[in-house]
């Protein structure tokens, strides 16, 4: 294969996986602090990118078009919008739910996806059929040979690495983020300690749920246009991407992420079937993954108590 | 409450109970003005509230929990009555057989979430399984329709077999993630694949048996005929039966109890030498194989399929009825379809909105009474007695 094709893929592939990682990285967040999966995690993605949009909208309504202004109101707007809806599903939904089976906090977020989606639908004006999502950033292009790199994806990859970083800084350099981190380790100890639990974990949701609106606004960049469907496909693969990478690790949620975005990329390219199969791929390869590592890449370390 | 007296309950209250609703169904599938809808809807919950608040639900239970034969016997009765009243009318005998059906695909994820505890979040698709092998094997062989139920609900627990292992080897959430990715990949697969229609799906061959053809209609002389749904709902009946009795059988039997001791607790049911593995094994088989048969009936039915009916979303509606309901509970599970499968159907404002209406549903039935509308009672060591 010819290698500016391949860094093409690449390129694709690296920007999947940012994505993807950053949406695992919210799921292993919650799972941190409370051992639960939130599947509105994705929805909750795709009613930041809209936020998003209808923030743009009413920008250019009023008159301001540069996007030097635009493009931070409209992340601020997705981000601060998320966050809100994060602590309010904590406080409402999760939190009431800790003494139940895990299988009815579950059930309670997928459901939760599926009224913000079908709320989406129907009440968004004309929600039901896909929207063009502006080309906020700089569309300039580099060709080398059959390679394009395009400065949008860089600055928005860069962008991605960056709030990483910064999630890695906060989690492990400050005191918020040992608190985060004493919480996941041990509720009661953390407790004893003086931390405020339900605060800490409102934070958690809140921060997990303004990754999920970056990530959302990536993707509408990304792809120009937002569907209110695309959060169900893209929860299941963060929080497959979670769950390979082992649940509860930033790190793995990561690695897992990149790792989707991988199998896609060589299930469209690499392998000799139709390239509409690289999803039936994706989670063919997720499926054997866990049969071998029933835990995860990374994983958890468990130990039950009887 | 306890009973007191060892005499079994009178009869009475329950087939009261089973007239009255059989009386309000037809009366509901009856009507055709919304407001009329609305109005019975209505009208039922503040009966319903009424009753709760007087006890007199109490009686009810008792009858059905003492003298359940007899009681089965009536409801069978009931529906045959409901589908003779509507004979002629195509729309609601397929309304009534469908209930049915999901009733039956139901039964298969309570084996799995009631009693084994076996999450399965592609329930959608094994029904899916089941409605293509019956198209696949109507098309081309000339195999008894009968058999090709038998063999969609094979074919079900078959496919099954392929997640067995991972499966087995996960545990809570990292359990629910693999069936979810199969049901994400079974709809995608169905949609990228040629041989199977693609989007666009299969026509389906009708059911028949021994030359009687379920697509005509029923005619008896000049006097009656019927809708070709008719014996839909019949055939439907006869499945939902087949599997509530099985059902109710592996629940009272030595298994249903070695179930119910891994679901509870599969650290301690391991220590007392319970073999985990062949029961999780066993009720992801049975459920698959249940949903898969369901699946096949109704392809025939329809007549059409399409990968668009085996989304993810779909699985997620039978999950919430089998909650909703009460997870492990036959009579909820049933009560919970003709809420989740009617309401809808009747009320065309609803259409629209039925997506958001039912997780809205789950969300407030997980908040306010996480057993579901009618909890799975304590098993009844005894015959002839309900547990306090």
């Amino acid at each position: 294969m010819d290698i500016g094709l391949l860094s093409q893929y690449l390129v694709n592939g690296l920007m999947l996986g940012m994505m993807y990682a950053l949406v695992a990285v919210g799921f292993t967040l919650f799972f941190g602090v409370l051992d639960i999966i939130n599947f509105s995690h994705g929805d909750s993605l795709m009613v930041g990118t809209f936020t998003g949009l209808a923030a743009y909208i009413a920008l250019t309504e009023i008159g301001i078009v540069s996007p030097l202004v635009q493009v931070p109101i409209v992340l601020a707007a997705a981000v601060l919008c998320l966050a809100v809806l994060g602590a309010v599903v904590a406080k409402y939904l999760i939190l009431p739910l800790r003494a139940a089976p895990p299988l009815n906090t579950l059930l309670i977020t997928l459901m939760l996806g599926t009224v913000l989606r079908e709320a989406v639908r129907l009440f968004y004006p004309d929600g039901s059929n896909p929207k063009p999502f502006p080309a906020l950033l700089p569309t300039q292009s580099y060709e080398f040979g059959q390679f394009t790199l395009r400065v949008d994806n860089v600055i928005m990859f860069l962008a991605g690495v960056v709030v990483i970083i910064g999630v890695h800084l906060l989690i492990n350099r400050t005191k918020l983020g040992l608190a985060i981190r004493a919480v996941a380790q041990d509720e009661e100890t953390a407790k004893i300690m003086g931390i405020n639990f339900n605060l800490i974990v409102l934070v958690t949701f809140a921060l997990g749920s303004a990754l999920a609106a970056f990530a959302g606004i990536l993707n509408g960049l990304y792809y120009n246009e937002i569907n209110f469907s695309v959060g169900l496909l893209l929860g299941a693969i963060g929080f497959s991407a979670a769950i390979i990478g082992g649940l509860g690790n930033i790190y793995g949620a990561i690695l897992g992420g990149f790792l989707f975005a991988a199998l896609q990329t060589i299930g469209a390219v690499a392998l000799p079937f139709a390239s509409a199969y690289k999803d039936v791929f994706a989670f063919g390869v997720v499926i054997l993954i866990m049969a071998w590592r029933p835990t995860g890449l990374i994983s958890e370390k468990v130990s039950e108590r009887v | 409450m306890a009973s007191l007296s060892p005499a079994p309950a009178s009869l009475f209250p329950g087939l009261l109970g089973v007239f009255s609703i059989t009386a309000y169904l037809t009366a509901f599938l009856h009507i055709e003005s919304q407001i009329g809808t609305a109005l019975l809807i209505v009208g039922a919950m503040a009966l319903i509230a009424l009753l709760v608040r007087f006890n007199a639900l109490d009686h009810f239970q008792r009858s059905f929990a003492e003298r359940e034969k007899a009681m089965n016997a009536a409801i069978v009765v009931a529906v045959i009555m409901l589908a003779l009243v509507f004979h002629q009318d195509h729309f609601t005998l397929l309304l009534i057989a469908t209930v049915m059906i999901y009733m039956t695909a139901s039964l298969g994820l309570t084996v799995q979430f009631g009693y084994a505890g076996v999450l399965n979040f592609a329930g959608a698709s094994f029904f899916g399984i089941g409605c293509y092998t019956s198209a696949v094997l109507t098309d081309g062989t000339t195999i008894p329709e009968v058999l090709i139920i038998v063999v969609g609900g094979f074919m079900a627990a078959l496919v099954g077999v392929i997640l067995l292992l991972p499966v087995l080897r996960t545990r809570g959430h990292y359990s629910a993630v693999i069936t979810i990715a199969f049901a994400l990949l079974f709809k995608t697969f169905l949609e990228v694949n040629d041989v199977l229609g693609g989007p666009q799906g299969l026509s389906v061959g009708s059911m028949s048996f021994l030359g009687w053809d379920f697509n005509q209609g029923i005619e008896i002389g000049e006097v009656f005929e019927a809708s070709f749904y008719l014996n839909y709902v019949l055939a439907s009946l006869v499945l939902l039966c087949l599997a509530f009795v099985f059902v109710r059988r592996l629940d009272r039997s030595w298994i249903g109890l070695n179930m119910d001791a891994i679901r509870l607790d599969e650290t301690a049911a391991a220590c007392f030498g319970y073999n985990i593995t062949r029961w999780k094994v066993t009720a992801f088989m049975i459920g698959n194989a249940i949903a898969g048969m369901a699946g096949a009936l109704y392809a025939m039915m329809l007549g059409f399929i399409a990968p668009t009916n085996f989304d993810f979303g779909a699985s997620l509606i039978l999950v919430s009825i089998v909650l909703f309901g009460g997870i492990g509970s036959p009579f909820g599970v049933a009560v919970a379809t003709l809420i989740v499968v009617l309401l809808p159907e009747k009320l065309q404002i609803l259409q629209e909105y039925r997506f958001l209406i039912y997780a809205t549903l789950v969300i407030l039935v997980l908040l306010f009474r996480p057993d579901g509308l009618l909890p799975r009672p304590v098993r009844a060591y005894f015959t002839g007695r309900v547990s306090p």
